[in-house]
């Protein structure tokens, strides 16, 4: 069974164009010269109930895009896109009281009221229960450890206190399935790890279907399995989250710990870390065998790992790869 | 249908909630707007007592009313104005109307109307200093105040559909500006904002019957000040009505085909 179903999914904006100046100014009002931008081309996956997959891409990518069609907020222009059975652009009642949009930079909350008051309101759009809504709204706060936050005007909240409002907003209606786009934005350390461990948690708990878009690693690394990069608005990788670096990562890092200070270690890989008997060595990833043997053979090796670059680095790599379509 | 009313009772709540907790800003822009229909009044005032007593049918006491009236009328008739769309568009503030499972034309509706009670709450004070002032010539029958108060929510509702359909021509092209302003000004002759129409040409005042902005702004007036025959009263509500479910009609039409342009761009 899949939640969210995506085919061949495009979305393109013309957009005008000209050279800088006056000429070329004048010369638009006669002749408008119009780009055709591929935003998203032609993307194709599915997510089953209760995954968190994360959706990874440069500034550009047509991350939010995608994000923004399987929310009905955008009309694709070609392909089609399913999210529980149901068309997002059509933005039935049906479909828009299962899904949220939590995005990082926008509050839909009243600026001026306490969010108390705007979560009553949210109560009668989505035409829930009096006693079910306070009974989830008052778990959330709970959850969210917000306490009387949700008694101040929006606008007097600091913005983690306000993300934090805005999640409980966008959770009372219990939606099956959640865009997150990039929900931790200018968050600091402790607020996104916060807000990591309560959509994790909400996850565990009511099996919803998490899409999230984030350009802190952090985040999908503590939340996802299941990663989708797209770039250029096209996929890239649809996958686990490990076989991202399988696929991606020319190189393996290997360290290597030593009871007294080993020889030079240039044959063996490029030495990236010395700290003092531990040194790291970063190998081409055909090589990893052949150079830990050697290492093992060689040298006095008290402890050895091998292990993958960062995800960080990966995902770099990814985004500055050309895209050959 | 109890959900929506639910809706609505909670958005208008909120409205009036943020508009009163916002009093003060609220008085001063009513007050700024009162020097238009001060400076109408003083004119006709003078005009008719030079020629007589009477212009188009009013006294200088009739304009007293009509122009104090005008000011309530002149307020219920502030809706989300097509300026409006353009930010909504640019900046994104629509994703989030577009994620509720309501459309978003109630959104606005309920929105404003909250704000309208209190618009009506602080205007009372104002009306009485004017009243005070100007000493308006003003006899309502029961019957005229109940069609009153329905009017001017007729002329609220009208005034909210007529601009949220020429709002939707934001969506294709944000630089309209112009066109709005053509648009008020045809309202601003042809609705009794500048001058009751009864002062202005026959062939005005006939045009005038057929659109839509005499029966947003004059007639409110009218039904209160004018001692209009009880047909008319009743046929003005009916026109009401009538231009209510044609520009709502089509603004949600428009609606369908425009939200298909948005881009989502700001948000």
């Amino acid at each position: 069974m899949t939640v969210i179903q995506v085919e061949q999914l495009s979305k393109s904006y013309f957009v005008p164009e000209r050279e800088a100046g006056l000429g070329a100014a004048l010369k638009s009002l006669v002749r408008r010269k119009n780009r055709e931008v591929k935003a998203v081309d032609a993307i194709s996956f599915e997510i089953g109930p209760g995954e968190v997959v994360g959706f990874l891409g440069p500034n550009g990518a047509g991350k939010t895009t995608t994000l923004k069609m399987l929310s009905g907020l955008l009309y694709p222009t070609g392909g089609a896109a399913r999210v529980l059975g149901h068309t997002p652009e059509k933005r039935e009642r049906g479909f828009l009281t299962q899904v949220t949009l939590v995005m990082g930079n926008r509050s839909q909350l009243q600026w001026d009221i306490p969010a108390l008051d705007s979560y009553d309101l949210q109560r009668a759009i989505y035409g829930l229960d009096p006693a079910g809504y306070r009974r989830t709204r008052d778990e959330l706060i709970e959850l969210m450890q917000v306490g009387d936050l949700v008694r101040k005007p929006v606008r007097n909240l600091s913005l983690g206190e306000r993300m934090k409002v805005e999640f409980i907003g966008a959770l009372l209606h219990n939606p099956k399935v959640i865009f997150l786009d990039e929900p931790t934005l200018g968050l600091d350390v402790t607020m996104q790890r916060r807000l990591r461990e309560f959509v994790a948690g909400y996850n565990a708990r009511t099996g919803a279907t998490v899409l999230l878009t984030s350009h802190y690693m952090a985040d999908v690394e503590a939340l996802c399995k299941r990663v989708i990069v797209i770039h250029h608005g096209t996929l890239l990788y649809d996958g686990d989250l490990a076989g991202l670096s399988a696929r991606f990562a020319s190189y393996k890092t290997i360290s290597a710990s030593f009871d007294q200070t080993p020889p030079a270690l240039d044959g063996y890989g490029e030495v990236v870390a010395t700290d003092g008997l531990r040194v790291t060595l970063r190998v081409p990833k055909a090589e990893t065998s052949r150079a830990t043997a050697r290492l093992l053979t060689d040298l006095a090796v008290v402890d050895l790992t091998v292990e993958d670059p960062p995800i960080d680095d990966v995902i770099e790599k990814v985004f500055s790869s050309p895209v050959v379509k | 249908m109890k959900n929506l009313l639910d809706f609505y009772v909670g958005q208008m709540r909120i409205a009036a909630v943020t508009q009163l907790q916002y009093r003060a800003a609220n008085y001063f822009y009513m007050i700024g707007m009162v020097a238009e229909p001060i400076v109408y009044l003083v004119v006709w005032s003078t005009i008719a007592e030079a020629q007589g007593g009477v212009v188009g049918g009013y006294t200088a006491g009739g304009f007293a009313a009509y122009y104090i009236v005008w000011t309530l009328v002149r307020n219920m008739n502030i809706v989300f104005t097509p300026y409006g769309w353009e930010w909504r568009i640019r900046e994104g503030q629509l994703s989030g109307m577009l994620l509720r499972p309501i459309h978003p034309l109630h959104g606005d509706i309920a929105y404003f109307a909250g704000w309208k009670v209190a618009v009506i709450i602080l205007w009372l004070p104002i009306a009485a200093v004017l009243a005070l002032v100007f000493r308006p010539e003003i006899n309502p029958t029961v019957q005229e105040v109940v069609v009153f108060f329905i009017a001017i929510w007729g002329a609220y509702l009208i005034r909210t559909m007529l601009l949220w359909l020429l709002g939707m021509i934001t969506f294709w092209t944000t630089r309209v500006g112009a066109l709005f302003e053509l648009y008020f000004a045809a309202e601003l002759l042809l609705s009794g904002r500048l001058v009751p129409m009864s002062v202005m040409p026959p062939w005005v005042q006939a045009l005038s019957a057929w659109m839509p902005f005499r029966w947003a702004f004059q007639y409110p007036i009218e039904a209160l000040v004018g001692d209009l025959p009880t047909e008319q009263l009743w046929l003005g509500l009916g026109m009401q009505a009538l231009w209510i479910v044609l520009a709502g009609g089509a603004a949600l039409i428009a609606w369908r085909w425009a939200v298909k342009q948005y881009s989502a761009v700001g948000g």
